[in-house]
């Protein structure tokens, strides 16, 4: 997700200090991450650099935290403009499992277990996001969800593999 | 998008070809149905094979119970075709082909005999049916079942009796029945004017048919309608077997598209199919079972097989109907349930209230019919009766499902688990046992309601014959004629002590007029023999004695006239005068009842006439079987025209006791048939519910909580149809004894043996599928992938 | 261990359902059991259960051997000491849904106020108390199957087995259903044997078992 875009949706329900900002990005989304300062203010650099945002007043003392930013026309403009642009579905490729999979079956390796293990990991995170899911709030659990069906996904593809190994195995050293 | 194109392009489509291709289409579903009935693969044959084994075993019982009247016709059109009584009315002229008859019947046993010695006037004498010509002189024509008696050692007492030895068999025409026991034999020395004699120019009643008493008339509507109604009910209901399975299969036919019309279409063809196959299978077992039908014997009723055929009418509506009862029933059933794609929805009739005013009319009309014709003892319309008696019966079944669902609807939950599960059970689809149990609730209320006739009948029919053990038990009549071989009481005396008789007392009786009207019959013997008939404080030779009785008390002194007023006897007119010295007697109980008239020693006795009668008190050693046929051989020996009356110690109408075991073994029949459709219903269900069965198994469910929901699921209906078919029953049988005139008497044994009948079968039913819950009551139910 | 099967084997004709599968489960443990589908898992569940005795092996209940128990025997450790939740909650479907709940308590001989107190508290626990009066076939999937949770805690069951409890459920339902559930285990103390064949049910587990070919596998501990 791009920050600046979150940054001026934010902005545009009202104007904030930098701190501000920082604080409100960090409860809805930065779940697991917060954002480092110097993150914040190359962001808003850019913006302003951009025309997106502006200055809306300094306080009186020293420090980035004195300014109060306030989107412009153009910000508004460029957060409705991505909020209507779809965003490009980009298949989860299973890259470096499948990496692991093809090489342990070149090498010999028993695949099967690099699966399973992979697998009890898998559920082990699966396990954890379902605590903590059922503890949240409804924010908390639809962030969970999503992280869910994804490494449900992710698991399904394990079976799916797994029950496939030896037909793989076949192709891969044939 | 070919809408518009036809409407353009094309022509539009002729209307017939729409309409035959339309039919054609229909006719091509109602085919498959029948094809899914003949091979929808095991449980779809086993369904069908369920199906038309019932309505074939109803199917049988109807087609038996409407050749009862032809078979009756039949036989009594035999009967009469042979009879030759002719109560001495017609003066017939001897002639070449006139003979003279006897009767000389008998029983033995308790089985009667009909017997006949015969002499032809002439060298060509008419022939009773069956007999192609007379028996040569010391033989006999018999009936087969006779010959076979006969030969057998069971008949060796009967031998001795026997005029002669078979000399042939007699004709299925000359006979009413297979078990029949008759015989022919020629006897030359036989003359006209002697007793009983009578001379005959044909065979074949002269007199009027005799119409059935109102009262057996009566008892033969309402049996019909109490045992076929149930019938008919059951063929309805065994239409329906399996019924729950087809609906599934339905719904199956329903999710690769056909609709709700296809469905019903498909539907019929199935019941068409398995409904006439039942009426094969009924026509196959009526024909089959036929012949047996020569085994039983109900009141001395034999039937021949080849008599059962039932009237071509009746053959042709069952014929028709029991198929389009099949094909109504299962519309009907599909309006009651939604066959979805999916599955198979029951609409819930709970929640729309039955009515109870229309129930109520068909009792009310049925009691409004009969009520008008209480009190007409004599005839009445017959078809009146018969529709009276069917709209209170079919009452019954009607108003059930309305008692059931407000009485079982406010079962609460209440008791035990298995009470609690089969309330619950009965609540939520209790109809197909209410369907059957109406069935056993028609069946009851007839029985009940027969039962109460029956004890009228046993009351009116029933006499106590208030007899002394230690007096006679029999006594014979002889009036001496050239048959005798014995002419006066010593003889007789001697002839009749037999094997197994104790003691012989014998009086000669004559009779004596007085006065305009009066009538007195005299008892003339010795002291000793006199003290049979009355208490005698002393008698001695030469006295007279009057028994009380008001009409008697003027009679000392007077004089009378001997003899009957028959103009007949050739007798000269004697008078004798009752001594004014006769004292008066007491009677006591005789196997006759009570005698009246005058005591007569010997000595004071009036001259005999030339063709005195003699009456013989015989007492039999109790215990003896055999005695009352010693005594019979004797009599027949004395003379074939001496009549032997030997009593039992209560004379009940052997008709009546049969026909009562007939009844009851009538309704056991068809509860039996009941408890069929039941078994079949709750072995559906069972089928139906084994996932939950199998889930109950998992929560440590007890086979006997489940063994006893099902008996109590069973026994709820039926305790309930009982309860009202004993309210309506007894309501009905109250019209139908006031119909013939008899007060009301509530019959406690008949209802109890109805409902112990009812209770057995709840219990055959609830048995039998004990096994299948069993079998259901196992975790292979808890798969479903 | 206070349950735990021993290489069990069990065949049904010549379908080998169970192959020498062993795991155990201890008191208040929460264990899914997954795997493809015919690999044997509702047999496993059925044996653990004393539904079905196995060829060979053990399942040892606080060890007792239920191969050793008569038919009777096991039937009242059932009704006493084990609940049930099943696919299509296998309700009574002409008893209300308050009186399914109680079923398994009058089962084992409880009075009928009693035990429709205790099951009613336990509708309220689940969030059902306004199905309380219907029949099964009224109420929706989610709903029954709540029902048949109750069903399987009101005895106060030490353990409970469930066969694909959200099997026919869609997402939503099935999470609110699991969510009510291992709660409510959870705070009974009861253990759950939970049968299914989707990660986000067996997620609620605390640990997981792979069935594959009849053999159980614990592939955590593997790890
Ligand atoms: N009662 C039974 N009769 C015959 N085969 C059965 C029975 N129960 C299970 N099976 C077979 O045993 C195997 C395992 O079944 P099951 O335990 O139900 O698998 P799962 O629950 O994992 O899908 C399957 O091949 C199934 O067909
Ligand atoms: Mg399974």
């Amino acid at each position: 997700m791009s920050i600046g875009q979150a940054f001026l949706g934010l902005l545009e329900s009202q104007p904030r200090h930098g701190y501000d900002l920082k604080r409100a990005y960090d409860e809805r989304f930065g779940s697991d991450r917060p954002l480092a300062y110097g993150q914040v203010y190359s962001t808003l650099s850019r913006l302003l650099k951009h025309g997106l945002v502006t200055v809306d007043g300094v306080e009186p003392g020293e420090g980035p935290d004195r300014k109060r930013y306030a989107i412009t026309p153009a910000g508004v403009a460029d957060v409705e403009q991505w909020l209507q642009q779809p965003e490009k579905p980009e298949p989860y490729l299973q890259n470096t499992l499948y990496t692991k999979v093809v090489l342990a079956l070149l090498t010999g390796r028993p695949a099967a277990e690099l699966l399973d293990t992979q697998r009890a990991e898998h559920l082990r995170l699966m396990r954890e996001l379902t605590r903590r899911k059922t503890g949240g709030d409804l924010a908390d659990q639809l962030i969970c969800d999503h992280a869910l069906f994804h490494l449900e996904a992710d698991l399904r593809w394990l079976e799916l593999t797994a029950a496939r190994l030896t037909e793989l195995a076949g192709k891969v050293r044939g | 998008m070919t809408a518009p194109l036809s409407g353009v392009g094309r022509p539009a489509p002729a209307a017939g070809p729409v309409h035959t291709g339309r039919l054609r289409r229909w006719a091509a579903e109602v085919g498959l149905g029948a094809r899914l009935a003949l091979t929808g693969g095991r449980e779809g044959l086993l369904r069908t094979a369920l199906t038309a084994i019932g309505v074939g075993l109803g199917v049988a019982v109807l087609l038996l119970s409407v050749s009862v009247p032809a078979m009756l016709d039949a036989r009594s059109s035999r009967t009469a075709a042979r009879d030759d009584d002719r109560y001495g009315s017609d003066k017939i002229t001897p002639g070449d082909t006139t003979v003279l008859t006897l009767n000389i019947g008998t029983s033995y046993h308790g089985r009667s005999v009909r017997g006949r010695l015969v002499r032809p006037d002439g060298a060509h004498p008419v022939l009773p049916p069956g007999v192609r010509s007379l028996p040569a002189p010391g033989t006999m024509l018999v009936s087969p079942a006779l010959r076979d008696l006969l030969a057998s050692r069971d008949g060796a007492l009967l031998r001795d009796r026997m005029p002669g030895t078979v000399g042939g068999t007699i004709g299925k025409a000359g006979l009413s029945g297979p078990n029949e026991l008759v015989y022919y034999a020629v006897r030359g020395d036989l003359a006209f004017g002697q007793p009983q004699v009578q001379r005959i120019d044909g065979y074949g009643s002269h007199s009027p048919h005799e119409p059935l008493d109102p009262f057996l008339l009566m008892l033969v509507i309402v049996i019909f309608v109490v045992l076929l109604m149930p019938v008919a009910m059951f063929v309805a209901a065994a239409t329906r077997f399996g019924g729950e399975q087809r609906d599934r299969r339905l719904a199956a036919v329903r999710l690769v598209g056909a609709d709700g019309g296809m469905t019903r279409r498909i539907a019929a063809g199935e019941a068409v199919v398995s409904a006439t196959l039942g009426l094969l299978v009924g026509g196959v077992v009526f024909l089959v079972g036929r012949p047996f039908v020569e085994f039983f014997e109900v009141a001395q009723l034999s039937v021949y097989g080849t008599d059962l055929r039932p009237p071509l009418p009746l053959l042709a509506l069952l014929i028709v109907s029991v198929p389009l009862a099949a094909l109504a029933m299962s519309l009907v059933a599909l309006r009651r349930v939604v066959v979805e794609p999916l599955g198979v929805v029951r609409r819930a009739t709970a929640r729309t209230h039955r009515r109870l005013w229309w129930r109520l009319l068909t009792p009310v009309a049925g009691g409004a019919l009969l009520a008008p014709l209480t009190g007409s003892r004599g005839d009445f319309n017959q078809w009146q009766a018969v529709a009276g008696v069917s709209l209170v019966l079919l009452g019954v079944a009607l108003l059930l499902p309305w008692v059931f669902d407000r009485i079982v609807g406010r079962l609460g939950g209440g008791g035990a688990l298995s009470w609690q599960m089969a309330v619950r059970r009965l609540q939520l689809s209790g109809g197909s046992s209410v369907r059957a149990v109406g069935a056993i609730a028609v069946a009851a209320a007839g029985t009940i309601a027969l039962q109460m006739l029956f004890s009228a009948a046993d009351a009116t029919y029933t006499r106590d014959a208030h007899l002394d053990p230690g007096r006679a038990q029999s006594y014979t009549v002889v009036k001496v004629s050239a048959l005798a071989t014995a002419t006066d009481s010593g003889a007789l005396d001697a002839k009749l002590r037999t094997g197994g008789v104790t003691s012989v007392n014998t009086f000669r009786r004559d009779s004596a007029h007085f006065g305009a009207s009066g009538f007195a019959t005299m008892w003339i013997g010795d002291c000793a023999v006199l003290r049979e008939l009355a208490e005698l404080d002393r008698c001695a030779d030469g006295d007279v004695f009057v028994f009380e009785h008001p009409d008697l008390a003027e009679l000392p002194g007077q004089t009378v006239v001997m003899g009957d007023s028959d103009p007949d006897t050739e007798r000269p007119h004697t008078e004798w005068t009752v001594p004014a010295t006769a004292r008066p007697a007491k009677a006591l109980p005789g196997p006759y009842g009570d005698v009246t008239g005058v005591l007569v020693t010997t000595g004071a006795a009036p001259p005999a006439e030339p063709a005195p009668t003699f009456v013989s008190y015989v007492h039999l050693a109790p215990g003896d079987e055999d005695a009352p046929e010693r005594l019979l051989n004797a009599a027949m020996a004395i003379s074939p025209t001496m009549d032997v009356t030997i009593q039992r110690s209560q004379v009940r109408d052997s008709t009546f006791a049969s026909i009562r075991r007939g009844l009851f073994a009538g309704a056991a029949v068809t509860l039996l048939l009941v408890g069929l459709s039941l078994l079949v219903g709750t072995l559906e269900q069972l089928r139906e519910r084994r996932r939950t069965l199998a889930a109950l198994v998992a929560f440590g469910a007890r086979r006997s909580t489940m063994g006893w929901s099902i008996l109590w699921q069973t026994l709820v209906p039926v305790v309930l149809g009982l309860v009202l078919a004993a309210a309506l029953g007894l309501g009905l049988g109250a019209l139908l004894l006031a119909t013939v005139n008899v007060p009301f008497h509530a019959d406690v044994s008949g209802i109890a043996i109805v409902s112990g009948i009812a209770a057995g079968v709840v219990l055959l039913v609830t048995t039998a599928s004990l096994p299948a819950l069993w079998r259901l009551m196992r975790p292979d139910g808890l798969r479903f992938e | 261990m206070m349950l735990s099967a021993v290489e069990l084997t069990k065949s049904f004709g010549s379908t080998q359902a169970l192959s020498g599968a062993s795991m155990s489960i201890a008191a208040g443990e929460i264990v899914a059991v997954m795997g493809p589908s015919g690999s044997g898992k509702s047999t496993l569940l059925h044996c653990l259960a004393g539904i079905i005795r196995p060829d060979a092996g053990q399942v040892l209940y606080r060890d007792q051997e239920l191969s050793a128990m008569s038919d009777g025997q096991r039937s009242a450790l059932r009704r006493g000491e084990f609940g049930f939740v099943f696919q299509f909650g296998q309700l009574v479907p002409e008893l209300t849904c308050l009186e399914n709940v109680a079923l398994p308590l009058r089962l084992d001989g409880h009075r009928r106020k009693d035990a429709q107190r205790r099951a009613a508290e336990w509708l309220d626990r689940l969030e059902i108390t306004d199905v309380a009066g219907k029949r099964p076939g009224e109420v929706s999937g989610g709903q029954g199957q709540r029902v048949a949770v109750a069903r399987a805690l009101v005895t106060g069951a030490r353990v409970v087995f469930a066969d694909e409890p959200t099997g026919a459920l869609d997402s939503l339902n099935g999470e609110r259903v699991m969510r009510l559930f291992t709660d409510a285990a959870r705070t009974s103390g009861a253990a759950v044997v939970l049968v299914t064949h989707e990660a986000r049910v067996a997620a609620y587990a605390d640990r997981e078992i792979v069935v594959r070919d009849g053999k159980a596998l614990d592939l955590a501990r593997h790890a």
